[in-house]
């Protein structure tokens, strides 16, 4: 125990209590607090243990920057999140933190046993063994290793918060509501345009916080802001990057500070801004210093006291020594020692001190220890003292304290300034590098552009000490146990990059991404190698600023509105009828209809019988449709599809095929010649807006002579199917102005006129082998039609059919469902349908490609019928044909079966298979080996029913 | 997300209203079946992927729909210019 | 080169591990060389360290711009799997699967490839029909890879969530057991460190400038910052910058270079065994060693040498991995980057002899490279070492772009019709 709250001072609210636990024991704390200050208050100096050794970690900063504090918040069922930091983390009634990454207890740790051989897991321990015996490393050492890493645990149950999301524009948007960028937001509005001003913290001010005489400036500053009606001011909120053209993100935490009785709406909220002109304003963070023992609890940044002690009203301890090597350290110890935070001594490695500083802390009576270093702290869980030397060398003395502060002088945080591929240029004094040019409209101010005055210092990383490198046991990366040695062990062994360094040491890569221990890191590796650091390089900064939740990230984009589920206006009918869905493309199918106790092939069965024996209805809403109108519009498509088009009289269909360029066909449909210039184009349900892009990419680029109007018409039309012996009986009592009958209306014609007193183009068409029309209709009254349809469809006994019964009964014909019988590598000659090629045709999309060497060579794969020798044998879809089965693995596969079904109109099993030399090898016996034996095949022709068309044509 | 100027818009939209079309200025040959092979490979495959200064393809899918060519430099993104279709290179 | 082993770990500890010697000497560039790899990303040092071992060319310099390893190498998500449905691509990613095994203790060097399992979910009736096709045909080429059914899938990995209500019901999977990852940049600094241990000169911050042609056309060497360096054999594996390199040597090339995006978590205890990938919702996973979830998100529709890419596409990502495995919405993301990878027009790699005598080539990998490491490598070794691919790089060849022979393994998914 050695920190306390200060008799006065700070911006808590000491008239309001607050309560919370810390590993299950009770603690309070003042309004205003964070979890660190309301815990140093109360004297804990121990919060974490850290990644690898387990060692016993206090705080460091009194910020984003700290590695080491880091707890798990529970907020009840579902609301766990680990890795929080504490100094980030705002006290409410209620708050239940636990540390991490330790067992069983923060203060008894028996990992800590890691400690004791850390002697054993250098950098790199675990590329050098684990190999031992081979296969040991994911059945032994892996999961042992697995389990010791990690740091808190994951949320393991379905999280209720949810998220909300934004777009914002501004004229000026600005990083950071220090007094530098504060000063900046009232400089922008003043100049009338769009301001928002963003900062991670609870309340804005940044730096001033933690320097009372600023407060006044502070609050009148804040109080204009929020009189200006052009100014957003976010706090709570972090920018987490910078994006091409001044696109910054950056979420907002709006309930995490709240108590779960005050919580209300959305957890998180992104903002996604664009912005005329980014100004950062992200200041500077302290650096530590890296010496023997700085990671003992109660060794921290100077800085970091001065917020606890003038923030938050608590001092860090009751005996403090400073080890500066740079001015701001002074300074924070006279307004420290002012504070009424006791103050023994200031050891800095200079020599030479600005007088003032010097004569202030001799007038505050404190020790100054110029030239000195500190070269051991002593304690373990928490400080005892520290041993400092002359230049760190010569003879030690003791000097007694609870609690060391550092001052290694200032990195400025140029995070988003590179994330914007802004260029960095290495700075001697500040031993940081700052911006330098950006082709954004883009700029620093304030301590991320070095204009404040933090004074001046050394820019070291570690402190000279009489002990080799190697034999330190001096912190760079606290969370990720990194020490000077390692970044020494790492150069020896080769690694010269700094990012070789990083990865083999992990320095930088913890979850405070380096922003305390990056520099330090870089100096070392500049000593070692006796190179100036330009020459070893800068990692590379990436968003996001700080770790931000998934859930912010994805805002409204989860469950239903992770991606809109298309349904037809029938859609509904379809589920109140029992339909099983399936999903096609963004669509969801009817697939079929099960009576109660039937499963999938006995409903598909029946299904099948009542189209063949009577009439089914289908909703095919979901079919692509494109309407293709003017002068030219025939030309176009002789141009885009392999067959020709221009000889289509007005009235008529005709099964269009769609190559790409490359000579594969990618989608089909029956399209429709409604007028000399206007036709109505079906595609595949999948395929409808990549054909429609596909044909405005050659019509606006390549054909822009020719005068045609391409429109989606997908969702403008209902579509429903009735196909089966008794279809025209069903529609023909609804239909008014078109003469049904086979001579008038024959198979692949369309028809305008009304059904139901709405209009409709009829199409007579055929997907499976009856006589059948689809029945086109506005969207709005589609399930209208299909209701009527449906109720004089009972006097004929149609049944509702779904997709699954649909593929059956056009295998049974053998026709073609593009993405299933095709992949995107088969061509029209492959799929048989070479008859589908206008050979007189001069061009077409894919025509040349059809002539390349190997698309005309022998031997390709070639869609054929398959009937098993076993007729009760339903071959499995993507199930591999050999012409040996005997041979042995791996095998010659000769193809593969593309389409199976159990046909109940046939009695038997039906395939449809790709294979190699295939039209060429009717009769032939092929076989399908299966883990369970191997499935014999006849090749046949892909038509399995009524081949001569005699039904389609009735 | 990229900041795209659509030269019939007039005015600058977000990237997600955008469609990415692929290098500009390859024109399809007006009779491919006089193409020898190596041609047609050239016309469908080879692309100069540089790094640089670099002539696209771009549709306002989700607003005006027009194709339209833009200049960006693949190291930056930044766009150089955009331009309509049919507008000599830039 | 010092052995790697417990033992001697054990006997560094007690002398401060000042006994270890460095990976891979720094080396400058000697006047010329029997083989030059350019690129030393995991396949090209792959390479070097194969024409050393196994083809017996031990004068090879490895020349790189930046440092080794810094590529796609060390910024991919390592996945590592080889069920793919042709047989050649098959045959391709099952080579270096083999490969795989037992690298740690060929190259003394922990890789930790981890046989995790890659679980690919299917979403729809068309991935069934589509995964079923890709288990039969591997299951026929001796590539392991099964079906597991929904509940098995979230037996296998407890955070999925198979709830038929999803927006994309989990249907089942295919499960490739010895499928997983492996450690990226050891995979890298195991290879320089063994290439160089048989005298292959890893040479880093070496760009190329130009490629030097003789009279006939053949290779006579690579210029670099570094001066000119002759060689009769160069092999360019050089990802996304491959096509810059064979401009050089005045080839244009059927590539173009895309960003490509991932993400890490914060590290926590383990709960995601596996690596999982659903190319429906366009997600896959899978939780490293140190606990970060390591999360591979899409390519830009750009090409861009900018390595780093949009927002929205880390939105879209998150928002799938959640749609999959809700329960990690308070999960935070660590850090995000970018790489370039190069893409062919089938997506699959170009690997073998190029128009140029004495040029090899190894491209084309887009953003599957990872796991195809030790075979590329030693592909591209044997290419050079014979001057003929071997039978299964043959159909890896450039020529296919021509005749239409073309290896399309996503067109063979195909899509929902």
């Amino acid at each position: 125990m050695s920190g306390f709250r200060l008799a006065d001072g700070g911006r808590v609210d000491r008239r309001t209590k607050r309560s919370f636990t810390f590993d299950g024991k009770a603690q309070w704390g003042y309004a205003g607090d964070s979890l660190a200050s309301a815990l140093l208050a109360q004297g804990q100096m121990l919060f974490g243990r850290s990644f690898k050794y387990h060692r016993p970690r206090g705080i460091l900063g009194a910020g984003v920057e700290e590695p080491n504090a880091l707890v798990t918040v529970d907020r009840g069922p579902g609301r766990v999140t680990p890795n929080l930091r504490a100094p980030s983390v705002p006290i409410y009634d209620g708050l239940h933190a636990t540390s991490q990454n330790r067992f069983p207890s923060l203060k008894t740790d028996l990992l800590a046993v890691n400690n004791v051989f850390s002697a054993f897991f250098p950098a790199g321990f675990y590329n050098k063994t684990f190999m031992w015996p081979r296969g040991a490393w994911e059945k032994v050492y892996e999961p042992i290793i697995r389990r010791l890493a990690g740091l808190g645990d994951s949320p393991k149950t379905r999280d209720p918060d949810h998220y909300d999301a934004t777009y914002a524009h501004c004229e000026t948007l600005i990083v950071g509501a220090g007094p530098a960028g504060v000063a900046a937001a009232l400089d922008a509005a003043a100049g009338g345009g769009r301001v928002i001003l963003i900062d991670e913290q609870e309340e804005i001010g940044g730096g001033a916080l933690s320097d009372p005489a600023q407060w006044g400036w502070l609050a009148e500053a804040s109080a204009k802001l929020a009189a200006a009606g052009n100014v957003t001011v976010l706090s709570r909120t972090t920018a987490i990057g910078h994006y091409h053209q001044n696109f910054v993100v950056a979420a907002e935490r709006l309930t995490d500070h709240l108590s779960l009785a005050e919580a209300e709406g959305p957890r998180e909220k992104l903002w996604r801004i664009r912005a005329g002109e980014v100004v950062l304003a992200m200041g500077a963070i302290e650096r530590p210093l890296v010496f023997e023992g700085n990671d003992v609890p109660g060794v921290m940044l100077a800085s970091a006291a001065r917020t606890f002690a003038l923030r938050y009203g608590v001092a860090v301890g009751r005996k403090l020594v400073v080890m500066a090597v740079h001015d701001s350290g002074w300074r924070d110890a006279l307004a420290l020692q002012e504070a009424g935070v006791n103050i023994a001594a200031i050891v800095d490695l200079r020599r030479d001190i600005d007088p003032a500083l010097a004569e202030a802390a001799r007038a505050a009576r404190i020790g100054c220890y110029t030239g000195y270093a500190v070269t051991k702290v002593t304690g373990r869980q928490a400080v005892t003292g520290v041993k400092i030397a002359l230049d760190g060398v010569a003879k030690e003395q003791s000097l007694e304290c609870d609690a060391v502060l550092m001052a290694g002088g200032w990195t400025p945080t140029v995070h988003l300034w590179s994330h914007a591929k802004g260029t960095l240029r290495w700075d001697e004094a500040w031993g940081a590098y700052l911006p330098d040019k950006s082709h954004e409209n883009l700029r620093c101010v304030g301590a991320c552009a070095v204009a404040w005055d933090f004074g001046s210092g050394l820019a070291i990383g570690a402190l000279p000490a009489a002990k080799p490198l190697h034999e330190s046991k001096a912190f760079v990366d606290f969370q990720n146990d990194v020490k000077a040695r390692d970044i020494g062990l790492a150069v020896q062994e080769g690694f010269r990059s700094i990012e070789h360094i990083k990865r083999y040491t992990t320095n930088g890569m913890a979850t405070d991404q380096g922003k305390t221990s990056n520099l330090n890191g870089l100096q070392i590796a500049s000593d070692v190698l006796a190179k100036p650091v330009t020459e070893i390089g800068l990692t590379t900064f990436r968003p996001p600023y700080t770790p931000q939740s998934f859930g912010a990230m994805l805002g409204h984009h989860k469950e239903a509105l992770f991606q809109p589920l298309r349904k037809t206006g029938i859609d509904d009918w379809a589920e109140r009828k029992g339909a099983v869905y399936e999903n096609v493309a963004q669509w969801r199918r009817a697939r079929y209809f099960p009576l109660i106790g039937e499963d999938m092939d006995a409903a598909v069965a029946r299904e099948c019988l009542g189209v063949r024996s009577a009439v089914g209805i289908f909703d095919a809403s979901t079919l692509g449709k494109i309407e293709v109108v003017g002068p030219d519009a025939a030309e176009f498509l002789n141009r885009m599809y392999t067959n020709p088009w221009k000889s289509l009289e007005p009235g008529r269909c005709r099964y269009g095929l769609l190559l790409g360029e490359h000579g594969f066909i990618i989608d089909d449909g029956v399209s429709a010649r409604l007028a000399p210039d206007r036709f109505h184009l079906t595609t595949t349900t999948g395929g409808a807006a990549r054909v429609l892009g596909m044909m405005e990419d050659y019509l606006q680029t390549e054909w822009s002579d020719l005068d045609v109007w391409l429109t989606s018409t997908t969702e403008q039309w209902a579509v429903i199917a009735l196909q089966g012996p008794k279809a025209r009986e069903v529609i023909a009592p609804l239909m008014e102005g078109i003469d049904l009958s086979a001579e008038a209306f024959p198979h692949m014609a369309v028809r305008e006129g009304h059904i139901c007193g709405v209009e409709t183009r009829l199409f007579r068409v055929s997907f499976t082998g009856e006589l059948g029309f689809e029945v086109n209709v506005p969207a709005q009254h589609g399930r209208m039609v299909w209701e009527a349809i449906w109720a004089e469809g009972q006097k004929h006994g149609v049944v509702p059919y779904g997709t699954e019964t649909m593929h059956v009964l056009r295998a049974e014909k053998g026709f073609i469902i593009v993405g299933q019988d095709t992949d995107g590598t088969v061509t029209p000659d492959d799929a048989g349908l070479g008859w589908a090629v206008g050979k007189k045709k001069p061009d077409f999309v894919g025509k040349r490609s059809l002539a390349r060497p190997d698309i005309v060579a022998t031997g390709r794969k070639q869609l054929v019928g398959l009937l098993t020798d076993d007729p009760q044998a339903v071959l499995e879809e993507g199930a591999q044909i050999v012409a040996d089965p005997n041979q042995p693995v791996p095998m010659t596969m000769i193809g593969h079966v593309t389409s199976s079904y159990h046909s109940a109109t046939l009695g038997r099993s039906i395939a449809m298979a790709l294979v190699a030399g295939g039209r060429d090898r009717m009769g032939e016996t092929l076989h399908v080996p299966m883990p369970g034996g191997v499935i014999s095949a006849k090749v046949v022709a892909p038509m399995f029913y009524d081949a001569e068309g005699s039904r389609l044509n009735g | 997300m990229l900041l795209i100027h659509c030269p019939y818009c007039e005015e600058a939209r977000p990237e997600v209203e955008f469609v990415y079309g692929g290098e500009a200025h390859i024109a399809r040959p007006l009779d491919p079946s006089t193409y020898s092979d190596a041609e047609w490979e050239e016309f469908l495959y080879i692309r100069s992927n540089p790094r640089g200064r670099h002539h696209e393809r771009w549709r306002h899918t989700h607003g005006c729909g027009r194709f339209f060519n833009a200049v960006r430099d693949t190291v930056t993104d930044v766009f150089e210019t955009t331009y309509k279709a049919g507008e000599p290179r830039k | 080169m010092k052995r790697f082993s417990g033992f001697n770990l054990i006997g560094e500890a007690f002398r401060s591990h000042q006994g270890w010697p460095e990976h891979w000497p720094d080396k400058a560039p000697k006047a010329s060389y029997d083989a030059i790899i350019v690129g030393a990303g995991g396949h090209g040092l792959g390479a070097a360290y194969y024409l050393a071992k196994k083809y017996g060319i031990t004068n090879v310099a490895v020349i790189e711009k930046g440092w080794l390893g810094g590529g796609n190498t060390g910024r991919n998500t390592t996945i590592i799997r080889s069920n793919y449905l042709y047989d050649e691509s098959a045959h391709l990613y099952d080579h270096a699967v083999k490969l795989w095994d037992g690298l740690s203790q060929e190259l003394n060097y922990n890789i930790m490839y981890s046989k995790r399992g890659v679980l690919m979910l299917a979403h729809n009736v068309h991935d069934v029909q589509s995964f079923k096709r890709h288990i039969h045909a591997n299951r026929l080429n001796g590539v392991d890879n099964e079906w597991l059914t929904a509940e098995e899938c979230q037996a296998y990995c407890p955070p999925l969530d198979i709830s038929p209500n999803a927006r994309h019901p989990v249907l089942g999977g295919a499960l490739q057991r010895r499928g997983g990852t492996a450690r990226h940049d050891s995979v890298a600094w195991g290879y320089a460190r063994a290439a160089a241990a048989l005298g292959v000169d890893i040479i880093q911050n070496c760009a190329v400038t130009g490629i030097r042609r003789g009279a006939d056309g053949a290779i006579e060497g690579v210029e670099t910052e570094r001066g000119f360096i002759a060689s009769k054999r160069v092999g360019v594996s050089a990802a996304g910058s491959t096509s810059l390199v064979m401009k050089m040597a005045g080839l244009d090339f059927p590539l173009e270079s895309y960003p490509l995006q991932a993400l890490v978590s914060e590290p926590v205890k383990p709960i995601f065994p596996c690596v999982v990938m659903s190319n429906t919702v366009h997600a896959y996973m899978s939780q490293s060693d140190k606990g970060e979830l390591v999360i591979g998100a899409g390519t830009d529709q750009y090409t861009s040498y900018s390595q780093r890419g949009a927002f929205h596409i880390v939105e879209h990502t998150l928002a799938a991995i959640c749609e999959i495995f809700p329960i990690f919405t308070r999960m935070r993301m660590l850090r995000t980057w970018g790489g370039i990878v190069d893409v062919t027009p089938d997506r699959s790699p170009v690997l073998g002899k190029t128009p140029v005598k004495g040029l090899y080539v190894n491209c084309g990998w887009g953003t599957g490279g990872f796991k195809a490491t030790p075979g590329a490598g030693d592909l591209l070794a044997y290419t050079m070492a014979h001057d003929e691919p071997h039978k299964i790089n043959a159909p890896y060849n450039l020529d296919r772009f021509r005749n239409g022979r073309l290896i399309d393994e996503a067109a063979a998914a195909a899509v929902a019709h």
